[in-house]
């Protein structure tokens, strides 16, 4: 038997906020990414409205996973196993893709496992660099959260929070300035496009919990918020243009230059060879390019998805649910729950 | 020929296993299981292991499936979709068909009825679903309502009244209460009645949407704030 037709192929299911994400996995290589938006009924709201995002998630469920079937070329009764986001994110929303993961494993009679969202972000990465069989330090930067972690096993069952933002996640700094700069929403890919064409050094705005007595893993960002906001309001009050692009440019390096020093300094600490990159922040231009430079020069080797993969979809849930698998992790029973705020050193509900 | 029915419309779960080649002395499909927890937060947590149970009890397996019954509400969102998201995915697993009911006609199916009869669920917000069936059949589409202001007086409305939300506003509703705790919720005989056609002739599967009859939460920002204060 060749080494791939031993390893589990599993079908992930993520809904935890406006994607619905069907991601097929056989082991560490990626068959099938199907992701369904609801992103574009938000918009007009400024934000994602729960009761929008969840009955999406109905109406695209099985499209959804019909498509990924196809595009991996399976049928669902070859799947191994069902995994699914099980926390965190938002309650109604978790709740539609779990009942659906309990419905397939219980029509398929094949084993669930209810997994983190966060735990996923932080193992899409290998699928494309391949599995990691040694302890590193993930930099979680998403929409709802910012963290530091140390993981002792990609797609394993232990991690630990070395530390997060007191306040703002990088993306809501994100969504929330493009929001002030009339951008648009989500504002991450937004900010990336405009900042591109300006100039990262013309506004000195304050890089968060920075100095020699701030904790040395946490992060603030609604300072920095706060600073933009005053900036551009300032300009605006003196009838003077908003440089849009420079005011994007400075604030995307106020947050990316924080967040990698951390992250580098972690992985240093903590004697680990590897730093990798997760969530929807994950996906930003610059955050990669800075990242690199800051590794290269520690001699650390970065791991970071591409950016298709960086943002919710049902892959990563996939992926971490075969890491399982192949390490004979329980399977979660019939009847757990979705938790909206599980707690992110619980992989596995 | 067996069929999976499923309705989570209501603060009720309910699962049960029908067999739609025996038609019943009552009419209809012979019920073989039925299981039913009364829990509104429960649906996301007690439906998969109830399914399994309804067919333990009728000892049958997913394999013995023709087809799946859901009960498609009106109900509270959140619930609703559970039963609806379920039934949808084993109809996609097993390759079988989906049929849906309105969860209110399967409540006036399960009762030997006056001839016109107010069914009435508990939409919470103080309001509730309601239908009106003349001689077993529906008048009109599903609605929700605050109970006084459902249109008309009382009498000219229905007979008598049924469901969970005639039991809650039985003081504004002012009708007889059909006082029998088990046409409360739909219940799998009512749902297997109104689906058990479309099983036995193999009618093509249904998308089962939700009648959800509420618009979603949601409000439009107004002008954009200012951040700093
Ligand atoms: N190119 C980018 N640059 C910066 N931010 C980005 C980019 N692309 C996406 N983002 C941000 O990533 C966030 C979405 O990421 P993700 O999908 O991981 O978050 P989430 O699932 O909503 O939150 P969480 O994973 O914490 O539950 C948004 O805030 C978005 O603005
Ligand atoms: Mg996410």
């Amino acid at each position: 038997m060749s080494p791939m037709a031993s390893e589990a192929l599993v079908l992930g299911i993520e809904t935890s906020c406006d994607e619905t994400g069907i991601g097929i996995v056989r082991g560490s290589t990626l068959l099938a990414d199907a992701v369904a938006s609801s992103v574009a009924e938000h918009a007009r709201y400024g934000g994602v409205v729960p009761e929008v995002a969840s009955r999406a998630h109905l109406q695209a469920m099985v499209p959804t996973v019909h498509r990924a079937c196809e595009q991996a070329g399976v049928q669902l009764s070859d799947v191994d196993a069902i995994a699914v986001t099980a926390g965190p994110g938002l309650a109604g929303a978790l709740l539609v893709g779990v009942a659906a993961a309990k419905a397939y494993a219980l029509a398929l009679d094949k084993p669930l496992y209810g997994v983190n969202h966060l735990s996923a972000h932080v193992s899409v990465d290998l699928l494309e660099n391949g599995p990691l069989e040694e302890a590193c330090v993930a930099l979680l930067v998403s929409g709802g959260h910012s963290s530091i972690l140390r993981v002792p096993r990609v797609g394993g069952l232990e991690l630990t929070e070395l530390g997060a933002t007191l306040d703002d996640a990088a993306g809501e700094a994100f969504d929330k300035v493009a929001r002030l700069l009339g951008l648009g929403f989500p504002g991450g890919p937004l900010i990336d496009r405009a900042a591109r064409d300006g100039d990262p050094a013309s506004i000195a705005f304050p890089r968060g919990l920075s100095g020699a007595s701030d904790p040395a893993f946490a992060f603030s960002f609604s300072g920095l918020k706060t600073a933009v906001a005053r900036w551009v309001e300032a300009r605006q009050r003196a009838g003077e243009p908003v440089p849009v692009n420079d005011v994007a440019a400075s604030f995307q390096e106020a947050v990316v230059d924080v967040l990698t020093i951390k992250a580098v300094r972690a992985a240093r600490e903590q004697g680990v060879d590897h730093l990798l990159l997760g969530g929807g922040v994950a996906a930003n231009s610059r955050l990669r390019e800075l990242a690199a430079e800051r590794c290269a020069r520690e001699g650390i080797r970065l791991r970071v998805p591409r950016p298709g993969l960086c943002t919710d979809n049902g892959a990563m849930v996939a992926a971490l649910g075969a890491q399982l698998v192949q390490h004979g992790a329980p399977p979660s029973a019939l009847d757990i729950p979705a938790d909206s705020s599980m707690p992110i050193a619980d992989v596995l509900m | 020929m067996l069929a999976l029915v499923i309705d989570t419309s209501s603060a009720a779960v309910t699962a049960g296993v029908v067999d739609c080649a025996v038609d019943t002395a009552q009419g209809g499909p012979r019920v073989l299981s039925e299981q039913v927890i009364v829990n509104a937060r429960g649906h996301g947590e007690r439906l998969a292991p109830l399914i399994r149970q309804a067919l333990a009890e009728a000892g049958a397996g997913m394999i013995d499936l023709t087809a799946v019954i859901a009960g498609v509400g009106p109900g509270p969102f959140t619930g609703l979709r559970v039963g609806l998201v379920t039934a949808a995915a084993i109809s996609d697993a097993r390759g079988i068909p989906a049929y849906d009911v309105c969860s209110l006609d399967a409540i006036a199916a399960g009762t030997v009825e006056p001839r016109r009869l107010l069914v009435a669920t508990d939409a919470r917000r103080r309001e509730v679903y309601w239908a009106r069936y003349v001689a077993g059949r529906r008048v009109g589409e599903p609605a929700v309502a605050k109970p006084a202001d459902l249109p008309g007086e009382a009498e000219e409305l229905a007979d008598a009244m049924v469901g969970a939300g005639a039991r809650l506003y039985a003081d504004l509703l002012r009708l007889p209460l059909l006082d029998d705790v088990d046409h409360d919720y739909p219940a799998v005989r009512g749902l297997g009645l109104l689906a058990a056609d479309r099983v036995r002739s193999g009618a093509p599967t249904e998308p089962l949407t939700p009648l959800y009859l509420r618009r979603p939460d949601a409000v439009e920002p107004v002008a954009s704030k200012t951040v700093s204060q």
